[in-house]
């Protein structure tokens, strides 16, 4: 008897629950949209270690905006109350030092992740035909992800705040022409000041976060728009199953993936938790000394370096020599060169579709050639990145036979060119390069 | 181009939907004789119509050009911004030869460097190493300070303590030698990127700023006070 109650019971749930989902369904495609993009988006069963690192870009862009909701509640993008307000939530508001320290943990976790999001889009051809798009919209994302670092980091409105503000906004005054009216109009007075602050505030907290999210949201319907790749980068969908139109190496993002990326998160909270509690300032490399000093538009700190992230862009600007000037022709010297490389360096990634000719996509199959491209790529990555943390003449001297210049830009400049060579020269050597055959089906 | 072809894409299908919408509503012979001659002058392109609506869509976006301009405006300096450049006066008789003091003017650092007698000596003997040793480059000092020392008085130099290069202030190394190597013949290094500039504000050459220090229009209202921010009319 009460068995038959209780299935009773059940069933008038169940059909309570099936009929709220129809009534939704018929309003809103619910139902849908989960089969769509979950249970029956079909992605490859070959997903490796590398294919974490989108989830959990995901998983830092919620986070970034859930504690960025409760600093702004703090906060005063004042120039005479920010130092005070962040010291302020550092000490005062209950827990706010944990809250402060998972965004600017998150900061650098975020470039971490997408670093090693883009690498594994780089290595498995990811970006080619027909996924250019997708790698477009990523290029964007990581264009307002570097916005985001760059304003966020004012906000302090410590030495190092100021003075990076300082710099890259002076970058632009080196634009020909119109380049110190954009600086100008970018600061709002004729120095970084409490007109730029609140600015970058108003940026970092609305402008960029809607185009990053509309970015992400763009990213991801242009993935399930065209399928996943996956290691061997194979196209899954050329094989499908005949009766039911699955493709045969494909396997639903839900439960599989799923299930898989928690793991990912559960590891990465773990590295996560371990920075914040223990090490959240890394050793300056996260958030730097100097920063802990309030803005002081007359002093500039003895040594003043970007965050890492931003270090081989920023070797790459000083590596550059500036425009002599032509005297005669009335033209002034100019840093233009310097800063059309480093802009140059960012924006180059979005050509790499268009750049590689192989007739393979991943790495497993490409030649030699290929490989030693990537492996130098990396290290001067790599080299640039570490030598932007350091002043210029970190190394000394050469002697005067190499006319005393400086060994570390010496060594940038080189490293600089290897770094550009890897793009210019990729349409050349990923065609001459003796690529394997690829397999039908992906191989595990 | 693109956009006149997109407008009359558009142009023919809200046709079309009118069209359906015409044929549902009609069920006469008549009416659908007359709807077959319609659906044959929406497939041909209504050129009044596209006109009309590329007439009214460049309106339409010279509009919204207009409505930028407030906002891009708000962005410019604030009129309290430029107010705050007045000019600064200094009282200069405190400053021991050898040695220099900053003040602030439209929020910049100013040194004023009291310069010894071997000090504006080797101004003169260091021409070939810097990239502008004769001043050439108009915009950075005022016509009275276009010579070797960059001064009115010779002894006391004043300069914008900021890098052209991208705006850091470099560190005082008035002194020859010491922690800037043995050929150092006094001047400033820019902490940044490594800019070195004479103690005239002159560039070496090989730093990654491409001009000299900037000189702000100065003028001495007596021996011992300078106005920072208005020209001196005649050289005296």
């Amino acid at each position: 008897m009460t068995n038959k109650t209780n299935a009773d019971k059940k069933s008038v749930v169940a059909n309570a629950l099936g009929q709220g989902l129809e009534w939704v369904d018929a309003r809103f495609p619910l139902s849908s949209n989960i089969k769509a993009h979950l249970t029956e988006y079909y992605a490859p069963k070959n997903f490796n270690f590398w294919y974490f690192f989108g989830s959990l870009s995901l998983l830092v862009l919620v986070l970034q905006i859930l504690t960025g909701i409760f600093l702004t509640m703090h906060y005063k993008p004042d120039a005479m109350l920010a130092f005070a307000s962040v010291e302020y939530i550092m000490r005062d508001v209950p827990w706010g030092w944990l809250i402060r320290y998972m965004h600017s943990t998150g900061a650098s976790m975020f470039f971490v992740v997408v670093y090693l999001h883009m690498f594994r889009g780089i290595i498995y051809g990811s970006y080619r035909n027909p996924r250019e798009l997708i790698w477009l919209f990523g290029v964007g994302i990581f264009l307002c992800l570097m916005g985001e670092a760059f304003f966020g980091y004012l906000l302090p409105w410590g030495q190092m705040s100021y003075w990076g503000a300082q710099v890259i906004v002076n970058l632009f005054s080196a634009i020909p022409f119109v380049g110190p009216d954009v600086s100008e109009w970018l600061r709002g007075d004729y120095l970084v000041s409490d007109a730029t602050l609140n600015r970058f505030f108003a940026f970092h907290v609305i402008a960029l976060p809607f185009v990053l999210v509309g970015l992400v949201a763009a990213h991801i319907i242009a993935l399930h728009e065209v399928g996943s790749n996956n290691p061997d980068g194979i196209e899954i969908k050329k094989l499908k199953d005949k009766k039911t139109g699955i493709p045969l190496d494909g396997i639903p993002f839900h439960p599989y993936y799923t299930v898989k990326d928690i793991v990912g998160v559960v590891v990465f909270l773990m590295v996560f938790s371990t920075i914040i509690f223990f090490a959240p300032e890394m050793g300056g490399y996260f958030l730097e000394a100097n920063n802990f000093v309030p803005a002081n538009p007359l002093v500039t700190p003895a040594h003043i370096a970007p965050v890492w992230y931003f270090t081989p862009y920023y070797s790459i600007l000083r590596a550059v020599p500036p425009f002599p000037g032509v005297g005669f022709l009335g033209i002034p010297p100019s840093l233009f060169p310097g800063v059309a490389a480093m802009g140059l360096s960012v924006l180059i990634f979005a050509l790499l579709p268009w750049l590689d000719k192989s007739p393979v996509k991943s790495i497993r199959y490409r030649g030699r050639l290929y490989k030693q491209w990537l492996a130098a790529f990396v290290v001067s990555f790599i080299v640039l990145g570490y030598l932007g943390t350091e002043p210029s003449n970190v190394w000394g001297q050469f002697g005067p036979w190499f006319g005393n210049a400086e060994r570390a830009t010496v060594v940038a400049r080189i490293f600089m060119l290897v770094y550009f060579a890897f793009f210019i020269l990729m349409p050349w050597y990923s065609k001459k390069d003796k690529t394997l055959a690829v397999p039908e089906r992906v191989t595990g | 181009m693109y956009v006149a072809e997109l407008l009359s894409i558009l142009a023919i299908q809200s046709g079309q939907s009118k069209l359906v919408h015409e044929e549902n509503m009609s069920d006469t012979p008549n009416d659908k004789k007359k709807n077959a001659a319609q659906a044959d002058q929406a497939t041909a392109v209504d050129l009044e119509k596209r006109n009309f609506l590329i007439a009214t869509s460049s309106v339409g976006a010279l509009g919204c050009a207009a409505a930028a301009v407030p906002f891009v405006l708000s962005m410019t300096p604030s009129e309290r911004a430029k107010a705050a450049g007045a000019p600064v006066e200094v009282d200069i008789s405190k400053i021991a030869p050898g040695s220099m003091m900053t003040v602030e003017w439209r929020g910049k650092p100013v040194w004023i460097i009291n310069r010894t007698e071997e000090m504006t000596a080797e101004l003169a003997k260091h021409d070939d190493q810097l990239t502008d040793p004769s001043c050439d480059v108009v915009s950075q000092q005022p016509d009275y300070c276009k010579s070797t020392d960059r001064s009115i008085k010779p002894n006391l130099a004043v300069m914008v303590g900021i890098c052209t290069h991208l705006g850091c202030s470099p560190s005082a190394k008035l002194q020859p030698k010491g922690d800037m190597g043995d050929n150092w013949t006094g001047g400033f290094f820019c902490p940044c990127h490594g800019s070195k500039f004479d103690l005239a504000g002159r560039v070496f050459k090989g730093s990654p700023a491409p001009t000299n220090l900037v000189v702000p229009p100065h003028k001495y209202l007596t021996d011992t006070t300078l106005l920072i921010g208005v020209d001196t009319e005649d050289k005296a």
